[in-house]
């Protein structure tokens, strides 16, 4: 009675950008069934009129003056790079240059 | 200096009266901390905290210096510290070093106290045992084959252990008032919007909080009143006018109206946890408290939309770890393998349990069915509070069902490890602000009594567990390894 599939946990774990080894999925899967049986049972609940809650803070849009003000120095935001090329952030090529392109 | 002072209080008598200084203080903590044997330390700052302790011994010596000045803290490893590493308790994160301190800690460092250093916690606070943390168990001084709570487990700890006068911790769903119970010490979740979350690890933002860990109710708010406050960088802060929240702790209970939420005492209760409770409900009724029994109908689905929406929001915050800018990277054939091999590497397994959750519930075709439903729950949770809340001050509840586990006992168990956090993670559904105090041993291990106010009542929760404070000498006990009463 497995609420998901292994499969669906290898696709989500994808989706979410995280590895994960046959025997994790296979454990991921047995555990979360288990999580989503208990929290499935919010089903049973009659919210066809009630609104969502996002949050319970009793603020809307909350704005300031648009004033200038220093950032954070360059240094400080490369310094915990774990590769980087002058002042980027060095990560492997996405787009690939074409021949002649 | 022959015994370290047991309260804020204390400290700062014995720091205007010149029997110590902050640098003694601050030395005395150090060299407990790093005899800590319940590894609650990740980080021990020596030369921050004695740089700082320093300028406190200067500043009191001019004779203008507020209470927290000089007076020892650690702060949870999730809140980002300048130039001090911050680990989250994961390895994702191992050797970063926070180019800017978070609001609540920039709030005490203006006051004087002297951060100590960094404490263990579950892996980004995912956890109710600190069994989750990449740098091993924090371990209960109670009894060490036992969990200290989580996921604030080393702050916890250093507070039980006398170990520093004061923590800062954060409670997504429990993990301040819970280890706190398990421990044997005070700790409170403010109001949703009391404190700033800005440069806090970011959990599940609708829900977290920061907030502190004390020997004391009145050291809980003293050290509230210098977190408190909206924060430009917080747009979740709430603008409030100033209060003092010290003005009700010695006035009593007597005419309070307090409701006993008959929900919280569910199957699974432990009886020494449900008698300790009762008995202390008993105290406040002695003190002239009106104890109502009253229904919160849905607490019963609390524990569902807290693992939709928690594991939803965190899988969006958690999105941020890619090994581009910051943290471990661990290279992959192209920069899609490198994300997935990063994360795969750098996170433990709750949290990728609790990513593939998240992700699932928010994922199309589920959206509805798992994320807004939880959503359209909360707000009836919310509701039914605010509704009881028309009739009574305060609610008194456990703050957790059993007390301290043993270490592995749940790990195994995701389902039974998240319902430790029952009686608490209902508060942070709803934003209202909870506090845990000591009320007893069950089996020579704490017990604690959570007392729920409303939205921004915090000082009307400070007045009844101070008025239970005073009748008791639950709060004076120390784990059997740990410094004497003070």
């Amino acid at each position: 009675m497995a609420a998901i599939e292994g499969s669906v946990v290898r696709y989500v774990a994808d989706l979410a950008r995280i590895a994960l080894t046959d025997e994790e999925v296979e454990r991921f899967t047995k555990q979360l069934s288990v999580v989503l049986d208990a929290v499935g049972k919010l089903r049973e609940v009659d919210t066809a009129a009630i609104p969502p809650t996002a949050s319970v803070l009793p603020l809307d849009n909350v704005m300031r003056e648009d004033e200038v003000r220093p950032g954070l120095p360059l240094e400080d935001a490369m310094r915990n790079a774990p590769a980087r090329d002058g002042d980027l952030f060095r990560v492997q090529t996405v787009i690939e240059e074409r021949p002649g392109g | 200096m022959a015994e370290p002072p047991g309260t804020i209080a204390d400290a700062a008598a014995l720091l205007r009266s010149k029997q110590a200084s902050a640098v003694e203080l601050a030395r005395s903590a150090i060299d407990r901390a790093r005899a800590d044997r319940f590894n609650a330390w990740l980080t021990v700052s020596e030369e921050h905290a004695l740089a700082q302790a320093r300028i406190a011994d200067e500043r009191l010596a001019r004779g203008d210096a507020p209470l927290l000045c000089g007076i020892p803290w650690a702060c949870k490893d999730i809140i980002g510290t300048k130039d001090v590493e911050t680990t989250a308790g994961s390895r994702i994160l191992d050797g970063y070093i926070p180019p800017y301190s978070a609001t609540v800690v920039e709030r005490l460092d203006r006051e004087g106290a002297v951060m100590i250093g960094k404490t263990n916690l579950d892996e980004f606070a995912m956890g109710s045992s600190n069994e989750n943390s990449a740098f091993g168990p924090v371990r209960n001084p109670w009894d060490d084959t036992r969990v200290p709570g989580g996921s604030s487990g080393g702050s916890a700890v250093s507070v039980a252990t006398g170990e520093v006068l004061f923590a800062l911790g954060t409670d997504t769903g429990g993990s301040i008032r819970q280890p706190a119970a398990l421990t044997g010490v005070a700790g409170m979740k403010p109001t949703y919007g009391r404190v700033s979350r800005y440069g806090v690890v970011a959990f599940a933002s609708s829900l977290d909080q920061v907030g502190p860990f004390a020997r004391t109710v009145e050291d809980v708010a003293v050290i509230c009143q210098a977190l408190f406050g909206r924060d430009p960088s917080d747009a979740t802060t709430m603008p409030l006018p100033a209060e003092d929240l010290r003005r009700d702790l010695e006035r009593g209970v007597r005419g309070m109206r307090l409701g006993v939420p008959k929900e919280y005492f569910i199957e699974g209760i432990e009886p020494g946890v449900e008698r300790a409770v009762r008995a202390a409900i008993a105290e406040l009724e002695r003190q002239g408290a009106s104890i109502r029994e009253v229904s919160l109908p849905s607490t019963d689905h609390a524990l569902g939309v807290y693992y939709i929406i928690q594991p939803a929001e965190a899988s969006a915050n958690l999105a941020r770890y890619d090994g581009v800018r910051y943290g471990l990277r661990v290279e992959g054939s192209d920069l899609f393998d490198t994300y997935k091999r990063t994360r795969g590497t750098g996170f433990g397994a709750e949290v990728k349990r609790r990513m593939i959750l998240g992700t699932y519930a928010l994922s199309t075709g589920y959206y509805d069915a798992y994320y807004v439903k939880a959503q359209k729950v909360r707000t009836l949770i919310k509701a039914e509070f605010e509704r009881v809340f028309e009739q009574i001050d305060a609610l008194l509840t456990p703050t957790s069902p059993t007390v301290a586990f043993g270490i592995g006992a749940k790990v195994d168990d995701p389902l039974a490890m998240y319902l430790n956090d029952v009686c608490t993670l209902p508060v942070n559904i709803a934003g209202l602000p909870g506090i845990s105090i000591p009320c007893g041993l069950s089996d020579g291990l704490p017990v604690g009594l959570q007392v729920i106010a409303s939205y921004w009542r915090e000082a009307t929760m400070f007045r009844v567990a101070a008025a239970y404070e005073r009748a008791t000498d639950h709060h004076r006990r120390r784990p059997p390894a740990g410094p004497k009463a003070a």
